[in-house]
């Protein structure tokens, strides 16, 4: 099986617990405006590799990432399912911990067939860090280009599976601090009990040179990244310190 | 047993010079946390503002605040010199005042004249006159003897750095020696010695009686030293604070004598640690007072000064000694060499603040104290002035009580010493392989005029076999030109006071080096993998390159490319082995332009990997910089295959990142 891969980092550290050889695969379908990897959204681009070549790439780290593991991100890796499925099948086999970053966007419950591929991912994938770029249907559509409408109910899938989870949340000054929509999004993680950690990131502007190398116009141009006040008191109301560290 | 060993635990060491043993014999391992460590006392903070004071003084004054331009250092040219003698635990200064460089002009006259005029001083007449009439210095022996090839390939850069007019450094006198023996004792030693070293008079039998006479005299210049600053260095030190001030002069005495590249320190924090546990134990010191004198051991290193020119210091980027310290690591029989005194040493990082130096270095092994890792790796994040080398990978051969030089090379501390050979720069040496030995950039035929590469495309099997040339060439030139610069540095700028402080049949370490080496790694896996095109001037020179098509990089754990970079390690090792070497020095090669690499570039041309003429090469071992796509491990890994067992003196790779890319707490 054949994956579309954006490029490996060996040496993962936030991606995830303890250090991680993370996976970039290509391809996205959303196009969130702060978003760092533009250059993983073209479908069509990066490089294919078999699964088995990742795990022969990953191997090589082994000693490495014993106590930690391996993180699929990108680009979308949900897009990607029988790919994934394959490299992580590997993965377990050899022992390592499984991590799948995602923003859920192609979770499709109304199709069987995805949803057959999904039970089986549940076996599979150890974790899932799942990124809630808005709560708000409108301001996720504006800041992403799609509804936030699957990624909830992908959340949701998740708890219902047990299935531990890390919550993200982008904090872009203006788009995603409002007092409100973090309050309003508390609320949804309050229906969630498999969550073992919220991170709030900090958005930063070192993707900017890619939006100019790809020539993609950058619509977040002048705003700053979020002070470090902004910041703590968005982790006081998703209240990030009532999980373990 | 010596009424200043009370407490200490016998050994094959009280009979014979065996720090080694000494240690064995008395040291507590220590697995505990840094709870226990004090900060700064006031005389610390005190004596250290003053320090800064003169730091600032010393920047307005462009450099350097204060030179001596008549007075020759000897160890006892200078009365003593204090910061605030009430105050100061450890005493001594390389003149008599801080901050004040000595005139050092035995490496060679030009340089101490040089340096002095760039900073607004002027030598003394009469001082140049004799090092220039009547006493011959170390540069004019080399120059006196070089051949025109190899002033030549000095002067276009193929081989470089070469300790030829200043001092070699990278010797490592067994300080501790005068602390546990005392100096007479030491004496004694050399005196039977040279009482043996009779019979029919070889050429290396007068040297090694003369040798061993200046070792004689410089021992007893030590003890008139000590007498300076009120210390009896003849006897053992009786207690921490004389241990380490015994330590000190040791040290100092070779900085007095020597203006080496690397002036390292030594093993000796889980040493001296010998002394204050028995101090702790008997209730002479408490906690604060070890840390204190700790902290004024470590200032004293500190405020070590050379004058150097600009030149060198471009050479070196900035004005770095290499006072290198070498910390914990793993004990032979299993238990951990690291000592409270490990972390006493690290902890000046944070009572004195964060510096270079001394170069901290810390013998890593998996198998250390897990507080201890714990501590090394708070003080890395919050300070970033560890340095890390492989304990695991050098114990096998060099066993426990191994100490570095400069920043990679191991030696065993007294026993071994090294003449420090600089490197060869070997991606110039495959333009020369392409250009038939015509440098690119002065254009001057340095090596016999080999057949140049005439094609419009490099191909691989042919660049390899003219490299493989010309590397012979190099290989040889460069063995001689350092057998040239060894026997003339020991002839007229022998290191008697470090030596001193070694056995009589100290292993001589013949330590080459290479730069470049990610450079032409990369430039034949470009060869190999891409299409490399020519770009020609109009004598014919290949001056560029143009490379259509990508190519597997050094750096990505790649083994298309990592094995080139390898190969070519074992493959100049090799050839550096067939060459009779000066003293029988056992051949050896370091892979560590940690901070030359820029000068380095700077005279090499184009290279078929795709960088410029003039743009540094990376440091030491490294990966070229961005060209290791894949992240941290990957890069680390590449450099891990280079063969260890060809490059002995150590491989370096530099290695930052931001703390927060390690990971959340």
């Amino acid at each position: 099986m054949l994956g579309r891969i954006h490029s490996f980092e060996s040496f993962g550290t936030v991606d995830g617990p303890g250090v991680r050889f993370v996976i970039f695969v290509q391809g996205c379908v959303m196009r969130c405006r702060y978003c760092h990897n533009p250059d993983t959204w073209d479908q069509s681009g990066g490089s294919e590799y078999e699964s088995e070549a990742v795990l022969q790439e990953i191997l090589k780290y082994r000693c490495y990432i014993e106590k930690g593991g391996v993180t699929i991100t990108g680009g979308e890796p949900m897009m990607q399912l029988d790919f994934v499925l394959e490299l992580f099948e590997k993965c377990h086999k050899q022992g390592l911990h499984t991590c799948m970053d995602t923003s859920g966007i192609a979770f499709d419950k109304s199709d069987p067939v995805f949803m057959a591929k999904i039970d089986r991912l549940m076996q599979v994938c150890d974790l899932f860090l799942l990124d809630i770029k808005h709560i708000d249907r409108k301001k996720h559509q504006e800041l992403t280009g799609q509804s936030n409408e699957r990624p909830l109910q992908f959340a949701k899938y998740l708890n219902h599976f047990h299935k531990p989870m890390w919550i993200r949340h982008v904090l872009v000054p203006g788009y995603t601090t409002d007092e409100d929509d973090l309050k309003r999004l508390r609320k949804f993680l309050d229906t969630l009990d498999s969550i073992e950690r919220i991170e709030v990131l900090p958005y930063h502007r070192m993707g900017e040179v890619k939006y100019e190398k790809l020539g993609i116009p950058y619509v977040l141009k002048g705003v700053e990244p979020p002070t470090s006040e902004q910041i703590r008191q968005a982790e006081a109301i998703l209240g990030c310190d009532r999980y373990g560290k | 047993m010596r009424d200043e060993w009370y407490g200490f635990e016998a050994g094959t060491w009280t009979n014979e010079i065996d720090v080694r043993d000494f240690i064995q014999h008395n040291y507590t391992p220590y697995e505990g946390d840094d709870k226990f460590l004090a900060g700064p006392t006031a005389a610390t903070k005190q004596l250290w503002d003053q320090v800064m004071e003169l730091n600032k003084q010393e920047k307005d004054a462009g450099g350097v605040l204060d030179a001596d331009t008549s007075v020759v250092s000897t160890l006892t040219s200078h009365p003593a010199g204090y910061l605030n003698k009430e105050l100061e635990k450890i005493v001594g200064f390389q003149t008599d005042k801080p901050f004040k460089r000595a005139l050092q002009p035995v490496g060679g006259i030009k340089m101490s004249e040089n340096a002095l005029k760039e900073y607004g001083y002027e030598i003394d007449s009469k001082v140049k006159e004799i090092f220039t009439k009547y006493r011959k210095t170390h540069n004019q022996g080399v120059f006196d003897v070089y051949t025109p090839e190899m002033r030549k390939a000095r002067h276009c850069g193929i081989i470089t750095g070469l300790p030829d007019a200043y001092g070699r450094g990278r010797i490592i006198g067994d300080y501790r020696r005068i602390a546990l023996y005392g100096i007479d004792r030491l004496i004694e030693e050399k005196e039977e010695v040279r009482a043996i070293l009779c019979g029919s008079m070889s050429e290396e039998k007068i040297r090694d009686r003369e040798e061993l006479m200046e070792q004689i005299r410089a021992l007893k210049a030590m003890i008139e030293m000590g007498n300076i600053y009120g210390c009896d260095l003849s006897r053992p030190a009786k207690t921490a604070q004389e241990a380490i001030q015994a330590t000190y002069f040791g040290y100092l005495a070779a900085v007095k004598d020597q203006n080496g590249a690397a002036m390292s320190i030594g093993r000796i924090s889980t040493f001296l640690d010998i002394y204050i546990e028995r101090d702790l134990k008997n209730g002479v010191i408490t906690e604060a007072d070890a840390q204190e004198l700790m902290d004024h051991f470590v200032m004293k290193l500190r405020l070590i000064k050379f004058m150097r020119t600009s030149e060198y210091n471009d050479l070196f980027s900035g004005d770095p000694n290499w006072v290198t310290e070498s910390i914990g690591g793993m004990g032979v029989d299993g238990r951990t060499l690291v000592t409270k005194n490990s972390f006493r040493i690290l902890h000046t990082l944070y009572n004195l603040g964060p510096a270079p130096e001394p170069n901290l270095t810390v013998l890593w092994s998996p198998r250390l104290p897990k507080e201890f890792k714990r501590f090394c790796a708070k003080v890395s994040i919050e300070t970033s002035s560890i340095q890390y080398e492989n304990d695991d990978l050098m114990r096998p051969d060099m066993g426990d009580d191994y100490g570095i030089a400069c920043c990679v090379s191991c030696m065993r501390i007294g026993k071994d010493m090294q003449f420090f050979g600089a490197r060869a720069n070997l991606a110039k040496a495959l333009l020369y392989a392409i250009n038939g030995g015509m440098d690119e950039k002065k254009k001057e035929q340095v090596s016999p005029r080999f057949e140049p590469i005439t094609g419009d495309y490099l191909e691989f099997d042919e660049v390899m076999m003219k490299y493989d040339q010309m590397l012979d060439w190099l290989a040889g030139l460069y063995v001689n030109t350092l057998n040239i610069i060894h026997y003339m540095h020991d002839k007229y700028c022998y290191e008697a006071a470090e030596m001193a402080l070694h056995d009589y049949d100290v292993r001589r370490f013949f330590a080459t080096g290479i730069a470049g080496l990610s450079v032409v790694a990369d430039s034949l896996s470009a060869i190999k993998y891409a299409k490399v095109k020519v770009i020609r001037d109009e004598d014919g020179l290949a001056v560029d390159f143009e490379t259509e098509g990508d190519f597997p990089k050094y750096g990505n754990n790649d083994d298309r490319v990592d094995l080139l970079a390898a190969d070519l390690v074992k493959r100049f090792m090799n050839k550096i082995k067939q060459h009779k070497t000066y003293r029988n020095g056992v051949h050896s090669m370091s892979i560590l332009t940690i901070t030359s690499n820029v000068v380095y570039g700077k005279k090499t041309g184009s290279t078929p990997d795709g960088r410029k003429g003039g743009m540094p090469f990376a440091p030491g071992a490294n990966p070229m910089h961005g060209r290791d796509t894949n992240g941290a491990l990957a890069s680390l890994e590449s450099v891990a295959k280079l063969p260890y067992e060809y490059s002995r003196d150590g491989i370096s790779n530099t290695f930052s990142i931001v703390p927060d890319a390690l990971g959340k707490k």
